[in-house]
This record gives C-alpha cells, sequence and structure tokens, in this order.
C-alpha cells in the first residue's frame, strides 16, 4: 500500500501546511485543548485499570478536563479573527469570560470532588 | 431457769396468769440465737469493761440470766470496776453506787464490811435530802442490794421515805420524777414501784398497810393505761411520746414489770391484775425476737424471767400411712426442759371447729427425748386438718408456784395419707340411655394406654370412687380431666364428685365448639391432688380419636398457643452489624504513577508552548497597567488556591464567601488589566 500512504502522508502534510498559517494565539488555545483532553486520556485510562471507584472524583477530574477543553474550544472560536460574528467581540473580552467560567466551573468542580 | 429468784411475787403473777391465760398462741421460746445474739451485743471494750456501770450491770445480768458461761470470765474485772467506784463512797453519785453494788451483789464479789458501812452511810444521806424520785430509786436500790448480801441495813424513817415517794403518783397510777417536774410517767412508775418495794423490805417496822392499799390501787390504775396490740399483746408506753424522758415501749414495760413484781414481792395479799395483761406482757417482750440494743436485749431478758411454760410441736404434719406419733414438746421460754408433767389432749377440732373428738388422752413421756407422744390412730381421726386442744398439768403441786402453764394451748396440725383408688371405669356411650359400648376397666395406680374413638354424636364417661384410710368418701381440692389435641389445644374439666363416686360424662356434642371443631386425637390425662393425699397423681389414661364435623364459616378459631415466655422475654437473637466492605483500591504505586502521567501533557504543553515561541512581550512595561496585569495573576492564583483550600478543609460558606471578597478584587483589576491590553491593541492597529 504505498500508494495510499503516500495519500495519506500528502492529505497530513496539506493539513499541517494549512495549519501553520494558523495564528500563534489559536496555536496556543489548540495546545491547551489536546493537553486538556490528554490529562482526562490519563484519568479514564487510570479508570479503566483500577475501576471507577471513587466515582465522583474521577467525573470531576475527566469533566474539570472536558469542560476546560470546551471552554478554550469556545475562547478559540470567538477569538478566531475569521469569524465573522464575533468581528465585534475583543480577545480580551472573550478571555475575561474565559477566566470567569473556568472559575466558576472548578468551584463546581471543587465541590464534587469530595 | 424461770425462777432463778422465784420470789412470791413471781409466784402470784404467774398464778395469775395460769388463771386467767385464754388459749395462748404459740410463742418462740428464747433460743442459743438469743444466746448469740446476747454475747455480740454486751461486747466488753479492751479494759474489760463495757462503758459505764450501768451498762456492766446489764451485762452481767443478761449473761446470768441466760446462762452463758461468759460472765465468770467478767467477774474479776467487773468487780475490781465497781470496788472503785465503792472506795470513796462521797464522791460518787447515787446512781453509780447503786450498780457498783448491783454488780458485785450480781456476780458474788467478796463484800469488804467497811467499804459498805460508807456506802450504805452515804446512800442513807441522798434518802434524806433528796425529793428527786430516781435519787430515791438508785439509794434504795442500792441498799436493798446490799441488804441481800448479807449485811444488815435498815433503813429507820422508812414510813416518811415512802410518803415522799408516794407524793410524786399521779392520780392515774403514773408518777413525776421530782416535786417540781409536771410530766407524769409510766417509766417513773415503774421506778417508783421498784423503790417503794426496797423501802417496805428495808423498813425496820410494819409500813401502813393502808399505804400499801393505796399503792396496789395506783397499780390497778397503772394496768387501765396498758396498750394493746391486736394478737393479744400488751404493752406499757408513754402517754406523751414527745416527753424529754421517753424511754420507749421496751423500757417503759421492763420498768413496770420490775417494778410490780417486786412490790408485790414484798406485800402481802392478791394483787387484782387480769392475767390476760401479764400473758400480753410476757408476749410483748417474746415477740421482739432478737433485740437490736444491749438496752433492749437486757430489758427482754430480764422481764422474760417471769413467762409461762411453752407448748410446741416439733412437726405439724401427721402422716395415717407411716403410724406417725403425736409429739409435744413442753419447756420453759428459754428452751430448757420443764418439770416433770402431764400433757393431755383434751379435744380434736374439726377444719370447721366442729368437735369430732373430745375424749380425754393422757399422752405418753418420753424422758430420753423429752416429748410427749400419742399414737393417733386409736383416735380414729382422718386426713384432713384438725385443732387439738391440749391441757398442761404440773405433776408436783410445788411447782405449780413457779411455773404457769398457760392454759390450754391449740396447736393446728394435718394429717394427711394414702388414699385408695378404684373402681375406675372408662367408656365411650352412643345415646342417653348409657349403654356402654366399650367400658374398660383402669388401675390408676399406673399410667394406662386405653385407645377410645367417638364421634360427634357418642359421650365419654369416666367414673372412680376415692377412699380415705377410715373408709370414708374422699373429695381432693383438685379432681381434673384433660384432653389434649395434637395441636396443643388443651382442655380442663372438673371431675365433680358425689358422695360415693366421681364421674364426668363428656357429651361432644355440646362440646364440638369448645372444641374447635378440631377431630383427631386427644390424649387423656387425669390429675387428682390434695395436700393431704399422700398418693396424689397425674395419669396419663390413654388417647381418644375424636372425628368431628367440619368448621361451618364463623366457627371460633383455637386459640394461639401460649408463646414460650423464654422465647418471648429471653435474650434476643444478637445483632450483627453489617457494614459496607470497603471498595477494593488499587496499589499505591499504580495511583501515584498516574498521578506523574497526568503530569505528562501539562509537560507537553509547556514544551509545545517553547515550541511556538510564546513570549511576555505583551505583557504592559508601564508600570501602572504591569501591577494591574500582575494583581489579576495573582488573583486567579489566590482563587485557585481557595479552591485548593475548600477542597482540603474549608466548607462552601466559608469558600463562597472569600470568594465573594476576592472576585469583586479580580473583577475590578481584571477589568484594567484587560482594558489596557484591549486600547493597547486597539492602538497598535490604528497605528
Amino acid at each position: 500500500m504505498p500508494r495510499g500512504s503516500s495519500d495519506a502522508r500528502l492529505l497530513i502534510q496539506s493539513l499541517s501546511n494549512a495549519y501553520a498559517a494558523t495564528p500563534t494565539n489559536l496555536k496556543i488555545i489548540d495546545l491547551y485543548v489536546v493537553f486538556a483532553v490528554a490529562t482526562a486520556l490519563v484519568q479514564v485510562a487510570y479508570m479503566g485499570l483500577v475501576g471507577s471507584f471513587p466515582f465522583n472524583s474521577f467525573l470531576s477530574g475527566v469533566l474539570s478536563c472536558i469542560g476546560t477543553a470546551v471552554l478554550a474550544v469556545c475562547l478559540r472560536i470567538q477569538v478566531n479573527k475569521d469569524n465573522k460574528e464575533f468581528k465585534d467581540l475583543p480577545p480580551e473580552r472573550a478571555f475575561a469570560d474565559f477566566i470567569l467560567c473556568n472559575l466558576v466551573l472548578h468551584l463546581v468542580i471543587m465541590n464534587f470532588l469530595g | 431457769m424461770a425462777g432463778r429468784r422465784p420470789g412470791p411475787a413471781v409466784i402470784l403473777l404467774l398464778l395469775l396468769a395460769a388463771a386467767l391465760a385464754p388459749v395462748s398462741s404459740a410463742v418462740r421460746p428464747v433460743s442459743d440465737a438469743h444466746r448469740s445474739a446476747a454475747a455480740e451485743l454486751f461486747v466488753p471494750s479492751a479494759d474489760g469493761s463495757f462503758g459505764d456501770l450501768e451498762s456492766t450491770y446489764e451485762a452481767v445480768r443478761t449473761f446470768q440470766i441466760l446462762g452463758l458461761e461468759k460472765y465468770k470470765s467478767l467477774t474479776g474485772k467487773a468487780c475490781e470496776f465497781a470496788a472503785e467506784k465503792l472506795a470513796s463512797p462521797s464522791s460518787s453519785a447515787a446512781k453509780d453506787l447503786f450498780h457498783a453494788v448491783r454488780i458485785r451483789g450480781a456476780l458474788g464479789c467478796s463484800v469488804d464490811t467497811g467499804v459498805y458501812d460508807g456506802v450504805v452511810a452515804r446512800l442513807k444521806a441522798v434518802i434524806k435530802d433528796t425529793n428527786s424520785l430516781l435519787e430515791f430509786y438508785y439509794s434504795v436500790g442500792g441498799l436493798l442490794s446490799i441488804k441481800e448480801q448479807g449485811h444488815k441495813v435498815v433503813l429507820s424513817d422508812a414510813e416518811s421515805t415512802f410518803h415522799a415517794i408516794k407524793a410524786l403518783s399521779q392520780s392515774d397510777g403514773r408518777w413525776r420524777y421530782d416535786t417540781n417536774s409536771a410530766e407524769s410517767s409510766t417509766f417513773a412508775a415503774g421506778i417508783a414501784l421498784e423503790a417503794l418495794a426496797g423501802i417496805v423490805s428495808l423498813a425496820d417496822a410494819e409500813v401502813d398497810p393502808s399505804m400499801i392499799g393505796v399503792v396496789k390501787n395506783d397499780i390497778v390504775k397503772l394496768f387501765d393505761t396498758i396498750k394493746s396490740y391486736d394478737d393479744g399483746t400488751f404493752y406499757f408506753d408513754e402517754k406523751h411520746v414527745d416527753a424529754t424522758e421517753y424511754k420507749g415501749p421496751i423500757m417503759t414495760s421492763a420498768s413496770v414489770v420490775r417494778g410490780v413484781t417486786s412490790f408485790a414481792a414484798v406485800v402481802s395479799g392478791k394483787m387484782n391484775i387480769p392475767g390476760e395483761k401479764i400473758l400480753g406482757l410476757s408476749k410483748f417482750f417474746l415477740g421482739i425476737g432478737l433485740p437490736g440494743s444491749a438496752k433492749d436485749c437486757f430489758n427482754q431478758i430480764e422481764s422474760l424471767v417471769f413467762i409461762p411454760l411453752i407448748l410446741s410441736l416439733p412437726s405439724k404434719v401427721f402422716s395415717l400411712t407411716s403410724k406417725d406419733q403425736l409429739k409435744v414438746e413442753v419447756t420453759t421460754v428459754f428452751g430448757s426442759p420443764a418439770p416433770p408433767l402431764k400433757v393431755n389432749l383434751v379435744q380434736v377440732l374439726g377444719s370447721d371447729s366442729k368437735v369430732i373428738n373430745s375424749e380425754n388422752k393422757e399422752l405418753q413421756f418420753d424422758l430420753d427425748n423429752n416429748v410427749h407422744h400419742l399414737d393417733i390412730a386409736p383416735l380414729k381421726i382422718d386426713v384432713g386438718k384438725y385443732s387439738l386442744v391440749f391441757e398442761i398439768s404440773l405433776q408436783e403441786p410445788e411447782h405449780e408456784t413457779v411455773y404457769a402453764t398457760g392454759g390450754r394451748n391449740t396447736e393446728n396440725v394435718f394429717i394427711t395419707g394414702l388414699i385408695k383408688v378404684d373402681k375406675a371405669e372408662i367408656g365411650i356411650s352412643d345415646n342417653d340411655a348409657g349403654t356402654m359400648e366399650s367400658v374398660q376397666k383402669l388401675d390408676l395406680l399406673k399410667d394406662t394406654k386405653v385407645a377410645l374413638s367417638a364421634n360427634h354424636l357418642q359421650k365419654l364417661r369416666l367414673s372412680f370412687q376415692l377412699t380415705t384410710p377410715l373408709g370414708q368418701t374422699f373429695k381432693p381440692h383438685q379432681v381434673f380431666l384433660k384432653l389434649k389435641h395434637e395441636s396443643k389445644v388443651e382442655h380442663l374439666f372438673v371431675v365433680p364428685g358425689s358422695s360415693r363416686q366421681f364421674k364426668i360424662v363428656l357429651d361432644f356434642l355440646g362440646l364440638v365448639e369448645k372444641f374447635y371443631y378440631l377431630s383427631g386425637r386427644y390424649d387423656l390425662e387425669l390429675a387428682v391432688g390434695d395436700a393431704a393425699m399422700e398418693n396424689s397423681f397425674l395419669r396419663a389414661l390413654g388417647h381418644l380419636e375424636l372425628d368431628l364435623p367440619e368448621a361451618p364459616e364463623k366457627a371460633p378459631r383455637p386459640p394461639a398457643q401460649a408463646v414460650d415466655p423464654f422465647s418471648k422475654f429471653g435474650p434476643k437473637a444478637e445483632i450483627s452489624h453489617i457494614f459496607r466492605a470497603p471498595e477494593k483500591r488499587p496499589p499505591k504505586e499504580l495511583s501515584l504513577a498516574f498521578t506523574g502521567l497526568t503530569l505528562l501533557p501539562f509537560i507537553g504543553f509547556l514544551i509545545g508552548l517553547v515550541r511556538l515561541g510564546v513570549n511576555l512581550k505583551n505583557f504592559p512595561s508601564l508600570p501602572g497597567p504591569a501591577a494591574f496585569a500582575s494583581l489579576f495573576h495573582a488573583g486567579i492564583g489566590a482563587v485557585l488556591l481557595l479552591y485548593v483550600l475548600f477542597w482540603l478543609k474549608l466548607d462552601l460558606f466559608t469558600t463562597l464567601k472569600y470568594l465573594g471578597f476576592l472576585g469583586i478584587f479580580l473583577v475590578f483589576v481584571g477589568h484594567r488589566a484587560l482594558s489596557y491590553l484591549s486600547s493597547a491593541s486597539t492602538k497598535q492597529k490604528t497605528a
């Protein structure tokens, strides 16, 4: 399957080339999302290995990561200049929202952590 | 024993008691328990004395009356103790001299004539000067004791002393303690009588008989104030129990008994005192039982010297089967054997006070065992409860002046015997005509196993006869037939008895409802029991197969069987608490490893940031905005730190309180920092 693999390589290459054009601040957010999801995956793996007890701790750990990743995605949508509907929204305001939502999310997470 | 010093007084009183004694109930004689109680109550202190002279005298006298050897060992010390007091008569009170003299008299200590002369002089001086009853009592008593010990003591002015004491008497027979005292006392009356008796015996000439007559009259009045219990017990007590000199009924009664007996001893002529009161007083002293204090013990024992003989039965149950003998013991109240006497059974009364036998039978005396006995067989008495009436008569006439027989004695006895059971039959009959289909003879001397069967139209018949050893029909207290169903439902029937036989007919037609329509096997048991029946029995007769109709709708249900009380009130089964088993935890190393693993993405994130060339160039460089930006980041850090504390130890309310302050601060500095950044970027664009 040399052809197929070269196609895939081509596809990835074109994707990474296209991605390289993404602004740095969006890349940082992407990296943050990847980081959050990876942390969540580690916890899921741990749960798969030893069981879900204590379940609330597992849930809060995973949901903390997923939640913050979702919030980061939202931030990314608002910060992206290509999204015209958020053109009037300054990125600082979006970041303030992100911070506020994270603080509220983690208050709940901490309460749920047990 | 009863007459250690049986003066004429005792004789007189006892004669009175014997003459008028009602049928006396048995009173427990003074026993060894009393002796040991006395030995415990009178405990000498380390120096051998019993405290004061009075206690010593009481101890010595009690031991002497009870015949305890102990008092002899006390002789030396008690004599010395008394001698010390007597050595200096002028410095001692009349009371001490009185007790000291009495101790010497009781113990028979060697007497020094010179010492007694001093004492006599001192006591006579007291009598001359005093107007107090107690002083009179002590000094006269002391003189009397000295006289009894063999000294010649004569009271020259006996008449005037007698008058002085008599002047203290009250119209109701009581006495006052002295001329100034307003209170009259029964206790004082006893003391006064004893003192008067002493004066009469100490007097050099005959005391005026009219005065004696007046005092006798006082005694009769005094006995009018006697108090009584319902059981014929009499006792003396003060009229006003709150009086300052209150002594209690034992001391008061003892004082009167002593006074009256000693007075009766020295005067001639009969005292007009009802005998029942004298017996009642004796009962009172015996009824105390074991005394609680040394003083009570002394008073009880000294007053009991005047108690009649007691008749008692060692056993009150007699068996006709073993031909028991009727045994009667006669003792004095002190438990010692009575003098030779005859005991007659005068009457036998049935349980309903009907005279069964009034033949006079004399009981044989068994010298070895000291009991009087009589065969009960010739009495022709059947099983049951009887009252036996005994009469005691002394054989030697001179004893009649020492002992009192207490008149007639009634004792309740119980006669038991073997009851003959015969003509027992059981059977099932078909109809009222009573034609027995299957009549079986029963031997009720042992368990039998008859097997019967019946339906609800038939009847069960059971009959038997009970006869006493004398051939009469016996009616026991309990005659029951018990039917017990397999399901443990029981039915009890009283077997009615006629003059001839016991017979029960169970008509099952009328009993189906009572039997709860329970067909099946019933066990039959017959119980015959009576206290007088030596062979009371509970026999299993066999069983009955009963065929009853089906229960209708509304038939009563059999009652629930009584729950075994042990299972109802006994210990409950132990409650074992089940706790949730702790969840299985992973090994510690694995958890730590994954904790480290969660850090890996963060490290990757940092590396990614570095590779993206992230920098802090956009951080405000001006001091004002830089401060706000720093505060903004510090604020976020503070909130996160607060969250960690919330997780570790704070509760939600505390957390929210701090979060409120931090939030306001954060909004303020965040707004300043971000609006600066916003304006900076806008400027950049426009520029």
